[in-house]
């Protein structure tokens, strides 16, 4: 691991007043297996370093080793983690108890699930204090009062009161923060803590953050798999892949003139609001623990590879004084211009005479409150209409109206020429077969005891379709067509990647040749790198296959890339409705506007980082 | 549906008791029906060589001679005013008959109650924490065992131990004479309230620790952890009150259990408690104790699922904020 340190003069950037120096932090598997190897970075009061990896990168467990805490199976078992000049790795658990909350703050990813559901946030707020010894209950409730403020929520007591499920996401989030500020710690651990949350939750969130950071000089690393997302927050930033740190230099740096490939690929694969040119996913996988290469763990995937990358781990290569990266080509990377993947987007024209579908005047209830207003739509053949909004404002309803799975609703939806019944129950076989619906998330919409083969062929078998042999080679054909072997047919949902699922779940909606696809959020759990994967294939399929789809999504960049049409949703309504490149370019409505806005994306956050972030006050960042 | 809605914890409380009394008029039919195949009363009253005349006037004086749904509607507005009838083997009212015993089977349940509810759940939470360490192996795996062995077994095994062979500390059998009480004779009780608390702990404890090492894994524990609490407060204000929600539904299904009468304890130590009870009453084609026994029974089955999901509700506050 000696050779892994970083170059010297890295080590200066923040040399004297460093808030936390972490040092060939090596974290194990209690068998033994090195899930994170050699980690080095440091990060200066009222900084935030971001931390981007795919999942499995062992992003997570670095961040939550710098509260000396390792999860279930895993243990820190090499390097330094020093908090100013104390060593948190020397630390007893009585020490560590004492560092955690107080000196060490953890904001969690998900929210909902790190708040107790049986515990008022009031009672959730004042154990912090009172944890660290601040037991008189008037400062605490001044203190608690004080915090929700700066998190831009009510201070009475009655809010106090509330259970955390009597709150929005982005209030449960809000009051993670607020807890995690309450006793001003030094370094603060923010493990994704806008994922799930919608654009314009997550943008005043993340805008919190780099004002709570600034504001009171705390130390901030900021986890993530969303480039975007790191690009809005944080001024350096470290690329972790398969348990190493590949690269770490300024954020506007790494987007611009990247020194490592995976880098690259990493920016090629996000979502550009400007558009034109289409996202193009990483092939392959990250190895898993225990099974990483004994040379660069990304040499299987780069197309840079030479033989030289599989003789050992290269070293961290410096670029410029606060820029290196572990690649031993990455003087000639730096140099390559960012944009040399993805080909301008050519979208196929629509064949406008013929609607697929059509929506005139459909109003959606929940019980007796009206949720759709009116919503009229037109899909054409080999047209994809992105259908876009904030969670809450009908999208997924009017996807799941249109597959007949929500079924309270009036007015009328035509597939071609045939009016549709509300119910999917109601429904012709061949109607049926014509829509299909691809769901969110992969985990939940495989049988976890059915094969891939059975999960795929049963439309087959539904929609007597074919059988036997014959629906075993379609099957084959379509998992080939969804750029996955005819050999998963054999294996279960479990032993896949959540990229891997979504395909699965792709070729089972494409195998029984629908009319219509539906596409519900179906990108949102994924990667980014395998988003743009997924878009990719989505994008060929359609290009091959003729597909007409309705893509829904709260991605607006993500619609850029694929989508001819763009309905903008707004509380049950469409607010503006037409042309992808045209309404992303000049959108007529205020709400469309923020919705770009505050998509965290490499153009808005480049120019809002610039523009807002003053120069951290060391010359060293200055390249 | 409006009505089933609104009114906070009391207006869950009035619904589910509402519902109760629906559930106890229909148990109340199934048993009126049922045990009209125990045989005519009349006849098992008087034996095999009744006189058709003696039958006749019997049948008369039982109400046996009106129609079946009568005969139904006048039980019932006896049990409405506490009237169980008369019991035929003894001739004195059931509520007579009966009221020993089940005060006796009360006891029992209560201090069974008392004894395992406390000690299966520190058990399971100590396994939970202790999880795959040796506290954990050695309870769980004599839980299993505890659970896997008839509760005859155990009771056998308890007088062996206990009263005969090898140590002689306690009464082999607790016969309560008539005309006392349970309570009267402390030591009769241990061996049966041992035996029924080892029949209930297994069951209460694997879903505490199972219950406890979902929410020890859970975001908001390590969140807890990660708050620099200490361990204690993690525990008992963010651990113990989310885990314990499931655990009260089984615990009311395993008293229901016992108030049902274990039979077969109280019949290897002799105890007069409900069991043997209905037992006896079967045997005696006693038809007015079989019935009260049976609601009873099914009463003690809905009071207990009642107060087990308003426990459950009372720690949940997402179930409790939507009422």
């Amino acid at each position: 691991m000696t050779t892994d340190q970083l170059p010297a003069s890295e080590a200066e950037s923040t040399e004297g007043r460093a808030a936390v120096t972490v040092r060939d932090l090596v974290i194990a598997t209690t068998s033994g297996t090195e899930v994170v190897q050699g980690v080095s970075f440091e990060i200066a009061p009222g900084e935030v370093l971001g931390v981007v990896g795919e999942s499995g990168s062992g992003k997570t467990t670095v961040g939550l080793a710098l509260l000396g805490h390792a999860r279930r199976g895993l243990a820190i078992t090499g390097g330094t983690i020093l908090l100013g000049d104390q060593d948190i790795r020397a630390m007893n658990d009585a020490q560590l108890r004492r560092l955690r909350g107080s000196l060490v703050s953890y904001v969690p990813q998900d929210p909902a699930s790190s708040l107790n559901p049986a515990l008022r946030i009031g009672i959730q707020l004042r154990e912090v204090l009172e944890a660290h010894g601040q037991t008189d209950a008037k400062t605490n409730a001044a203190r608690i009062a004080e915090m929700m403020r700066e998190v831009a929520l009510p201070d009475d007591p009655a809010y106090l009161k509330r259970y955390p499920h009597q709150l929005s996401g982005g209030q449960q989030q809000r009051v993670g923060l607020a807890m995690a500020f309450a006793n001003r710690p030094r370094l603060i651990v923010l493990d994704e803590p806008t994922t799930g949350l919608d654009v314009t939750t997550q943008s005043t969130v993340l805008a919190t953050v780099r004002e709570l950071a600034q504001i009171h000089d705390v130390a901030a690393l900021y986890v993530t798999h969303d480039l975007a997302v790191v690009a809005a927050v944080a001024t350096r930033v470290a690329v972790m892949y398969a348990g190493r740190i590949v690269e770490l230099g300024p954020a506007d740096k790494l987007f611009e003139s990247s020194g490592h490939p995976y880098t690259r690929r990493l920016v090629g694969a996000i979502p550009r609001l400007a558009g034109g040119r289409s996202l193009v996913g990483i092939p392959g996988h990250a190895p898993s623990p225990g099974k990483r290469p004994q040379g660069c763990a990304f040499a299987p995937r780069c197309r840079l590879r030479i033989d030289e990358c599989e003789a050992e781990v290269p070293p961290m290569l410096e670029i410029a004084s606060d820029h290196a990266s572990r690649c031993i080509r990455a003087l000639e990377v730096v140099d390559f211009k960012q944009d040399e993947y993805g080909d301008p987007v050519d979208l196929p024209e629509p064949d406008t005479d013929k609607p697929v579908l059509t929506l005139d005047n459909v109003v959606g209830y929940y019980g007796s409150t009206e949720v759709l207003h009116s919503i009229n739509l037109t899909l054409e053949q080999g047209e994809i209409l992105a259908v876009v909004g904030e969670s809450g404002s009908g999208k997924t309803t009017t996807a799941r109206s249109i597959a007949g799975l929500h079924h309270s609703w009036t007015g009328s939806i035509r597939l071609g020429e045939t009016e549709l019944a509300p119910a999917a129950r109601a429904r012709s076989t061949d109607v049926r077969r014509q829509i299909q619906y691809i769901f969110q998330n992969p985990y939940g919409s495989l049988n976890p005891r059915k094969t891939i083969g059975e999960s795929v062929g049963q439309p087959l078998g539904i929609f007597k379709i074919a059988s036997g042999k014959k629906a075993d080679a379609m099957v084959g054909e379509m998992l080939e067509q969804v750029s996955l072997s005819a050999s998963y047919a054999r294996r279960y949902p479990d032993q896949c990647s959540g990229g891997e699922r979504q395909r699965v779940a792709i070729a089972r909606a494409l195998i029984s040749k629908p009319s219509v696809l539906i596409c519900d959020e179906i990108t949102s759990a994924l990667d980014v790198s395998v988003q743009a994967a997924i878009v990719e294939l989505l994008g060929e399929l359609q290009r091959e296959l003729g597909l007409s789809m309705v893509f829904v999504t709260h991605n607006l960049p993500l619609v850029r890339s694929i989508a001819q049409k763009v309905a903008v949703l707004a509380d049950g309504s469409i607010v503006e409705y037409g042309d992808t490149a045209e309404i992303l370019a000049n959108p007529q409505q205020e709400y469309t506007r923020h919705l770009i806005s505050d998509t965290p994306s490499l153009e808005t956050a480049t120019a809002e980082i610039t523009a807002a972030v003053a120069p951290p006050t060391d010359g060293a960042h200055q390249a | 549906m409006k009505f089933l809605r609104g009114g906070g914890i009391a207006g869950f409380i009035t619904r589910r008791v509402l519902l109760g009394l629906l559930v106890m008029f229909l148990v109340s039919v199934i048993v009126f029906v049922s045990t009209q195949l125990l045989g005519d009363p009349a006849r098992a009253i008087l034996g095999r060589d009744a006189t058709p005349d003696r039958l006749a006037a019997l049948q008369k004086q039982l109400n046996l001679d009106s129609s079946k749904v009568g005969q139904y509607f006048h039980w019932l507005g006896g049990i409405l005013h506490g009237d169980l009838g008369t019991s035929l083997a003894s001739s004195q009212p059931v509520t007579q008959v009966l009221g020993a015993r089940i005060a006796n089977s009360a006891v029992l349940v209560v201090l069974a109650a008392i004894f395992s509810v406390p000690v299966s759940i520190a058990i399971g939470s100590y396994a939970a924490l202790r999880r795959e360490k040796l506290f954990d192996t050695l309870s769980s795996n004599l839980m299993l065992v505890l659970a896997a062995l008839p509760e005859f077994v155990v009771a056998v095994l308890l007088v062996i131990l206990l009263s005969t062979n090898v140590l002689h500390l306690l009464p082999a059998i607790s016969p309560v004479p008539p005309g006392t009480h349970a309570w009267d004779y402390p030591d009769e009780l241990v061996m049966p309230v041992a035996t029924l608390v080892i029949a209930v702990a297994p069951y209460v404890s694997r879903i505490m620790r199972a219950s406890m090492i979902e929410v020890l894994e859970s975001d908001y524990v390590e969140m807890a952890r990660l708050k620099g609490l200490p361990e204690r407060t993690v525990l008992i204000r963010h651990a113990l009150p989310n885990a314990i929600g499931p655990v009260f539904q089984v615990i009311a299904i395993n008293l229901a259990y016992l108030a049902g009468g274990v039979v077969v304890i109280e019949s290897v130590f002799n105890y007069p408690g409900i069991g043997l009870g209905l037992v006896d009453a079967v045997t005696n084609h006693d038809i007015p104790v079989v019935q009260a026994l049976a609601m009873l029974i099914a009463a003690v089955y809905v009071v207990l699922n009642l107060l087990a999901d308003v426990a459950t509700i009372l720690v949940t506050p997402r179930l409790r904020t939507r009422l």
